[in-house]
């Protein structure tokens, strides 16, 4: 047994950096590499996409960061875990075997099934959300459980370079590999807590080495444009030191990581996963050397009976529009624009949204008193159940400029389909996780 | 005298759902009792009214330290179907750290 493992995260999100995990699986010195690509609504897209084509539904970043990164995982026997699967592990794991036929690779691909409870569910299962049954949100797409660490564990048992997985609570990604090297007990509540900790501190990967945090002259990060992603070395009992590879930009400190070890957190005492629910409140963090952080004291208490399920619904469309205003009185010129507007969209549409960019656009006011902005963007959108009328939202912006205020310019329309989310709890035992390996 | 939360203290903004998470981390640990004394769960609420509906929790993380605030009702629906441009809330950091509190010992 190992006394020290190495993992990396190379992705943090759907369409995060490429060249991060590549440098890491070069240079990294890893033993396992994770990519977190799947946030709460892309796992509905992708069962979009996978009903009208069975061979997709799986992340569409996969191809590009699976032949990027191949040859090197192979030849630095490095093995890599993560979610790409997204609503089609399977298809994801025959298009791997693909690749790996075309570079004159063998590679074993195992894929992780189950969390597709959509046929289990009836739709008057109680949204978490609303208290309503779920059907009434509308026209349910998709239901995919929040599987954990005891589902990706046999898939570590078998010899997969590769392992890809659908839905699967972020932490697990990293609470899964240390399981199997050490041998923890999934019933060391302590030990099981602490490797929660390190999968949160790592499952946003560059969140922890300086992105999401640079102010320039209050909180200065170098070299961004090369942002490197974080690894860390666990010890058997636990402890976690975080680094990054030498000559990759960032920077990993003190304050970054108290910054990610409350990222999304709704209770510092109960961070609930499908593992076990954690406590954050003992946890110690040092800086041990430059780029250099350790975390320990993570406990827990016993997971939870049940698993958090993900249901997508048909939320129908929004239709935005925008303009820009300059010099002076390009507020007051916006406003007119946004006036003319809500006169002519207001009674068409029950949900409209009026912003004034480069003033009060994303905190919806402004705090404090600033100078009036020289441009200023009107941005309108609207939601409806049809494209038809979702389209007018950017059709009506766009007619500002021969009907509305002086010196409008750069209209911009935009349709887009929206997926809903809303969450519901399921009992561990209706789940059932599957394990299928592919041999290329 | 009167100071902004901007030039003592780091936050992040997080989401799940319709709720904001907010932390707000004190650059000297030694400004820790000051933000427990100031920034209390009302002042929050108050302060972000434009852009919290609903309840303001805050909890107390000494062994950073740190608060967090969990907002909830704050991002218009949430992520999905939400019409705003921020629809996480990722901005939202930045509103709180322009709170103006009162230290009595500077």
């Amino acid at each position: 047994m190992k006394e020290r493992i190495r993992i990396g995260c190379g992705a943090g999100f759907s369409g995060d950096r490429l060249e991060p995990a590549l440098i890491l699986a070069q240079q990294g010195e890893l033993d396992y590499l994770i990519l977190e690509c799947l946030a709460e609504r892309t796992i509905a897209l992708a069962q979009k996409r996978k009903r009208q084509d069975p061979t997709k539904g799986y992340d569409p970043l996969l191809e590009r960061r699976i032949e990027l990164l191949l040859p090197v995982l192979l030849a630095n026997n490095v093995r890599l875990i993560t979610n790409m699967g997204a609503a089609n592990p399977v298809a994801a794991a025959e298009k791997i075997g693909e690749i790996a036929r075309r570079l004159n690779l063998s590679v074993t691909v195992a894929a992780i099934t189950g969390d597709d409870v959509f046929s289990q569910l009836t739709g008057d299962e109680i949204a978490l959300e609303t208290g309503l049954p779920l059907k009434t949100a509308g026209s349910l797409l998709s239901a995919n459980a929040y599987l954990g660490t005891d589902s990706i564990l046999p898939a570590l048992a078998t010899d997969a370079q590769i392992i890809i997985t659908g839905r699967v609570a972020d932490p697990s990604l990293f609470v899964a590999p240390l399981v199997h090297e050490f041998g923890w007990s999934l019933a060391d509540v302590n030990q099981i807590g602490q490797a929660t900790v390190i999968g949160h501190l790592m499952e946003c990967a560059g969140q922890l080495t300086g992105g999401y945090f640079a102010d320039p002259a209050k909180k200065d990060i170098p070299d961004m444009a090369h942002l490197g992603h974080p690894f860390v070395d666990v010890s058997i009992d636990g402890t976690a030191i975080f680094g990054k590879v030498a000559n990759t930009g960032g920077h990993l400190s003190l304050a970054t990581a108290k910054e990610q070890l409350l990222y999304e957190v709704m209770d510092p005492a109960r961070y609930v996963t499908p593992d076990v629910v954690a406590d954050f409140t003992q946890v110690r963090l040092e800086e041990v050397g430059l780029n250099q952080v350790k975390a320990t004291g993570g406990q827990g208490h016993p997971r939870p009976d049940t698993l958090k399920v993900s249901v997508g619904y048909d939320a129908g469309y929004i239709g935005e529009g925008e303009i820009s205003y300059a010099g002076s009185n390009a507020l007051g010129r916006a406003k007119l624009a946004g006036a003319i507007i809500q006169e002519r969209l207001a009674n068409q549409f029950t949900d409209l949204r009026v912003d004034y960019i480069g003033s009060t656009s994303v905190h919806r006011r402004a705090f404090g008193t600033y100078p009036e902005p020289y441009e200023i963007r009107l941005r309108v959108a609207g939601r409806s159940t049809t494209l038809q009328q979702a389209a007018l939202v950017g059709e009506e912006v766009e007619a500002l400029y021969t009907n509305g205020p002086a010196a409008g310019g750069g209209a911009r329309k935009y349709v887009h389909e929206i997926v809903g989310i809303v969450s519901t709890l399921i009992e561990r035992t209706q789940v059932s996780p599957q394990v299928t390996v592919f041999k290329a | 005298m009167k100071i902004k939360l901007y030039d003592i203290a780091h936050s992040r903004a997080g989401d799940k759902g319709n709720t904001l998470t907010l932390s707000l981390i004190p650059y000297k640990p030694e400004d820790y009792p000051l933000l427990c004394d100031q920034v209390t769960a009302d002042v929050v609420k108050t302060h972000l009214n434009a852009i919290v509906a609903g309840e303001v929790i805050r909890y107390e993380v000494p062994n950073l330290p740190a608060l967090q605030f969990v907002c909830h009702q704050a991002l218009t629906g949430g992520v999905t179907t939400s019409l705003t441009m921020d629809t996480h809330g990722k901005s939202l950091s930045y509103a709180l750290l322009e709170l103006w509190i009162d230290d009595p010992n500077r």
